[in-house]
């Protein structure tokens, strides 16, 4: 199916989110949409699934224009979505989240899943999308539930499929099979436009590559264009993509962990006997696939949780019965992996968001009474010293944009003398102009001689920060590399294979996860 | 209405440098796109409309003359403009002035309606203080009733079964009143951090606790009134009730004053206290708050003894100053009216003593319209509803008055109304 989309413009009030896009994805292609958050790449997706109405321009597909009232509408035009966030029913199987919406039934008006199982089964032959037809799809992997997705999309004849961001929440080997379907999906005649702020995938799969900055086409590229190419284009300026630091001076142990576990109030093992040791001056990076017990270990590092067995102590002193407050209060900073979340409170201006751990101390406050000059005076230093955007420390956090948020907890993290900083994900969701800004701060905050803890998901990040890597799989440390192990060894780890398997199974990975150590940019 | 912590978001709008407007300019916005000022304002007239409907179909000359509209529609509509005009006109001369007491040498007081406003006044602001606390910390107080029985039968007690010097009497009784209502208060805010009971439901529950307790009370010898086999109890001996501000002849008395100092002292507790700065931290995000270090379950027992000691305020200015005897009805409505007040205040004390003073006003006027006109009590509560309905769902008025969609958000009545958790 041939898709263009011609001159589309949408605003909302007096913000232009489209500004008259040409977009053309011919049959059999696969598109690469490329830009930063909020350069209108989920807009403009919206537009051509009916959810928004441009106010100008036309689609056509297949050179016949057509106007989509939702995006039932799109659908029944062979348009199919799978979008950033799964719209799967968790207690439903594979078979029942792809029949729904379109059930068909037996005479007696019972649901024919029979017949629903023998066409999911075809399809996911035809394409090579592997899935179980009747498990839960609670139970399955985040790349199986996404492979539902596709499959959901293409039972209903979609022969255009959009992709949005779908490669954020998967492993690295997820990704690499990913790549692998959207290809047979392309060779069957499915069109596909990819929606990724990532450089290095969109080229690897990408036959055309459409750049997006501020709601308007900067240009178009070939896959062949160098990633500092595409990434000045997205950003609209020469941007640095990997970081330069020099080598860690590591200094005296700042974080002891030993034979740290969490488990849930169910008896879900949820980190399984860590230990660790960070000194100053150093980052020691956690990589890991999202929910490998990450979040809780980062938890119990500042006392939002109690481990169950195992002690960490932060210069020597035990906190296992400290309060956060009093854990901050040794000089730890925590960049939270959710900033909207635990991070900022999003009613709070700037300025409150800025001394949210530290109001009740001077000069901030003081008696019992706030000393908001003071707060106001940190606010301005601080938003011109981390460049937040709008420079306003009244504006209100929820504002803001992701990576000016970002900015606004880092700034209030590092504004006091820290001795270990723990940052989770401190890139997620951020364009790559923040990205750059942020990883230098890190760097900064080490170089000072602080002990950086960094969780990340981003194997791409974990390679350009640390100073040792550590990956986590399933509540344990799968294995402790030094840095410069290939990526391929560490997103081995990361699925599950141990220091053994993963050093001696790298040359059997495919050659897109291979290819990366060469770039071992941020990206 | 927007101070500092209210909403941010609006504040910081008319603040960025490159959009400085001029106060006409502003003024403009303020009505294009429909400030809270103006929203308020725009309620208040739907619902004096809705209310016009209202006298109009029970007023029963205005009933007859629509049987025969059709021969002679100007009946219908001179009788029901005379109906309307001598509804809002008691209303407004029972609430604010009545040009009569000009003329009447001193039978009726000249400040007697608003005497008669400000003394509903007092107790509906500390109400609405006491729920709009609360919710700036994220708790939905629905035990005001509750909280100001308690608090009256602790200062009525005070007042009545004991003898001391006249301040400090008063002072004793206030205490006691402040110390009941903020227990009862205490306890729900206590369940919530120690079990997670949900404090809606525990409040509603204390409600019902504190009225079986207060009936049994009103029965027992030590609290009935002595020769009396009503439910009423003793009376508050004099030096235990708030001074008359006007006057023996008019009933207005110290309570308000309390209020006014009560919504001065929250204003501080919310914008200037590091206190208030985490109670509104832990109401806006928890989970950010806990982050941060705070400990949110102490706030919330700290926000439902200041709630609920508000709330013990209330039924302190009931039996020290309007009331003395303690009744089944002591609370007089005041607890769930606080909520209201509150919803129209926007949770934030300037708004809740401007809520207070016109709901205060409303109950002053209904009483007068109600005896002048003959028309239903019921319409100035209706009046009142629809005021909060049509605030509760912003969109309508919007759409009604064609107001455009404002940028920027900030704690509304929207968001009280809907919940923290919607």
């Amino acid at each position: 199916m041939k898709l263009e989309l011609r001159a589309i413009t949408k605003r909302f009030g007096s913000f232009t989110a489209n500004d008259a896009v040409d977009l053309v994805v011919e049959p059999g292609e696969i598109h690469g949409l490329l830009g930063e958050n909020g350069a209108g790449k989920t807009t403009l997706m919206n537009v051509l699934y009916g959810l928004y109405q441009p106010d100008e321009g036309e689609i056509l597909i297949d050179d016949v224009p057509v106007t989509f009232k939702g995006p039932g509408h799109a659908m029944s035009a062979g348009i199919g979505m799978v979008h950033q966030h799964f719209m799967l029913i968790p207690v439903f199987t594979v078979t029942e989240n792809v029949m729904l919406g379109h059930e068909q039934t037996t005479p007696g008006g019972f649901l024919n899943r029979r017949r629903a199982g023998r066409e999911v089964a075809a399809i996911s032959k035809r394409y090579g999308l592997e899935v179980p037809p009747d498990a839960l799809v609670a139970d399955l992997p985040v790349g199986v539930q996404q492979r539902v997705e596709i499959l959901k999309a293409l039972s209903r004849d979609a022969r255009l499929l959009v992709l949005d961001e779908p490669t954020a929440v998967l492993t690295p080997q997820e990704t690499d099979e990913l790549i692998t379907v959207m290809r047979a999906l392309r060779d069957g005649g499915t069109s596909i436009v990819f929606i990724s702020h990532k450089l290095r995938e969109v080229r690897e799969v990408a036959d055309k590559i459409t750049v997006l900055r501020r709601g308007a086409v900067v240009g178009t590229a070939e896959p062949g264009a160098s990633q500092s190419e595409l990434a000045s284009m997205m950003v609209g300026r020469p941007v640095q993509l990997t970081v330069d630091k020099e080598p860690a001076q590591p200094a005296d142990v700042v974080l002891q962990v030993d034979g740290v576990s969490v488990v849930d109030p169910n008896g879900v093992v949820l980190v399984d006997n860590v230990s660790f040791a960070v000194r100053g001056g150093e980052i020691y990076a956690l990589a890991g696939v999202q929910g490998n017990g990450q979040t809780e270990l980062t938890e119990a590092l500042v006392g939002l949780t109690t481990p169950t067995r195992g002690t960490i102590a932060i210069t020597g002193r035990n906190i296992g019965k400290l309060s956060t407050d009093e854990i901050l209060d040794i000089g730890v900073g925590y960049v939270p992996e959710d900033r909207l979340h635990d991070g900022l409170v999003g009613q709070f201006s700037v300025a409150e968001n800025l001394v949210l751990d530290h109001f009740d101390r001077p000069p901030y406050g003081s008696r019992g009474s706030l000393n908001l000059r003071a707060i106001a005076d940190n606010a301005a230093v601080r938003v011109q010293e981390f460049d937040v955007r709008p420079a306003n420390g009244l504006a209100g956090a929820s504002t803001l944009s992701g990576g000016n948020q970002q900015k606004v907890v880092l700034a209030r993290e590092m504004s006091r003398p820290l001795k270990l900083l723990i940052v989770a994900q401190p890139t997620r969701g951020l364009d790559v102009g923040s990205m750059e800004f942020v990883h230098r701060r890190i760097v900064a905050e080490r170089d000072r001689g602080t002990a950086i803890v960094l969780i990340s998901t981003e194997l791409d990040e974990v390679l350009g920060l640390a100073d040792r890597i550590a990956v986590m799989y399933r509540g344990r440390i799968q294995g402790e590399v030094p840095v410069g192990t290939p990526a391929a060894q560490i997103g081995m780890l990361m699925a599950g294979s141990t220091s053994a398997e993963a050093a001696a199974g790298t040359t059997s990975l495919s050659k897109g996860a291979v290819a990366a150590p060469g770039a071992a940019g941020v990206l | 209405m927007t101070y500092q912590g209210t909403a941010p978001a609006s504040a910081a709008e008319e603040m960025l440098p490159e959009a400085k407007p001029g106060p006409a300019r502003r003024l403009v916005d303020a009505i294009r796109y429909g400030n809270s000022v103006v929203l308020t304002l725009l309620a208040m007239l739907c619902a004096l409309l809705v209310g016009a409907i209202m006298i109009v179909i029970a007023d029963p000359p205005t009933r007859s003359a629509m049987g025969y509209f059709f021969s002679s529609p100007w009946d219908t509509f001179t009788r029901g403009w005379h109906a309307i005009s001598a509804g809002y006109v008691a209303l407004f001369e029972g609430s604010v002035f009545n040009p009569d007491s000009l003329y009447s040498n001193g039978h009726t007081p000249i400040f007697g309606p608003i005497s008669n406003t400000l003394l509903n006044a007092a107790p509906l602001i500390l109400g609405g203080l006491a729920v709009g606390v609360a919710f700036r910390a994220g708790l939905f107080n629905i035990g005001v009733q509750g909280q100001l029985i308690m608090g009256a039968i602790c200062a009525g007690y005070v007042g009545f079964a004991f003898r001391l010097p006249p301040l400090l009497h008063l002072l004793a009784a206030l205490l006691a009143g402040v110390i009941g209502g903020a227990v009862w208060g205490g306890i729900a805010g206590w369940l919530k951090a120690r079990t997670g009971a949900h404090e809606v439901i525990s409040t509603i529950m204390m409600n019902y606790l504190a009225l079986g307790l207060l009936n049994y009370l009103l029965g027992i010898s030590g609290f009935q009134a002595p020769g009396s086999n009503q439910a009423i109890s003793r009376s508050v001996h004099g030096t235990a009730r708030l001074p008359h501000l006007l006057g023996p002849n008019l009933s207005l008395h110290l309570g308000i004053v309390i209020a006014l100092l009560a919504a001065l002292g929250c204003w501080w507790l919310l914008t200037r206290s590091t206190l208030g700065f985490s109670l509104r931290a832990v109401g806006a995000n928890p989970s950010a708050a806990r982050t941060a270090g705070m400990k949110i379950e102490r706030s919330y027992v700290v926000v439902m003894l200041i709630s609920g000691g508000l709330a013990g305020l209330v039924g302190c200015s009931q039996i020290l100053g309007t009331n003395h005897a303690l009744t089944g009805d002591i609370d007089a409505g005041f607890g769930f009216d606080a909520i209201t007040v509150a919803l129209l205040g926007q949770a934030s004390p300037r708004g809740t003593i401007f809520a207070g003073l016109l709901f205060g006003a409303f109950r002053a006027g209904g009483v007068v319209m109600v005896a002048n006109t003959g028309i239903p009590a019921d319409v100035v509560l209706v009046i009142e509803a629809v005021i909060v309905l049509f605030l509760a769902a912003p969109a309508l008025i919007r759409a009604i008055f064609r107001l455009r969609e404002s940028r920027g958000g900030g704690v509304g009545v929207g968001q009280l109304a809907k919940g923290w958790n919607a």
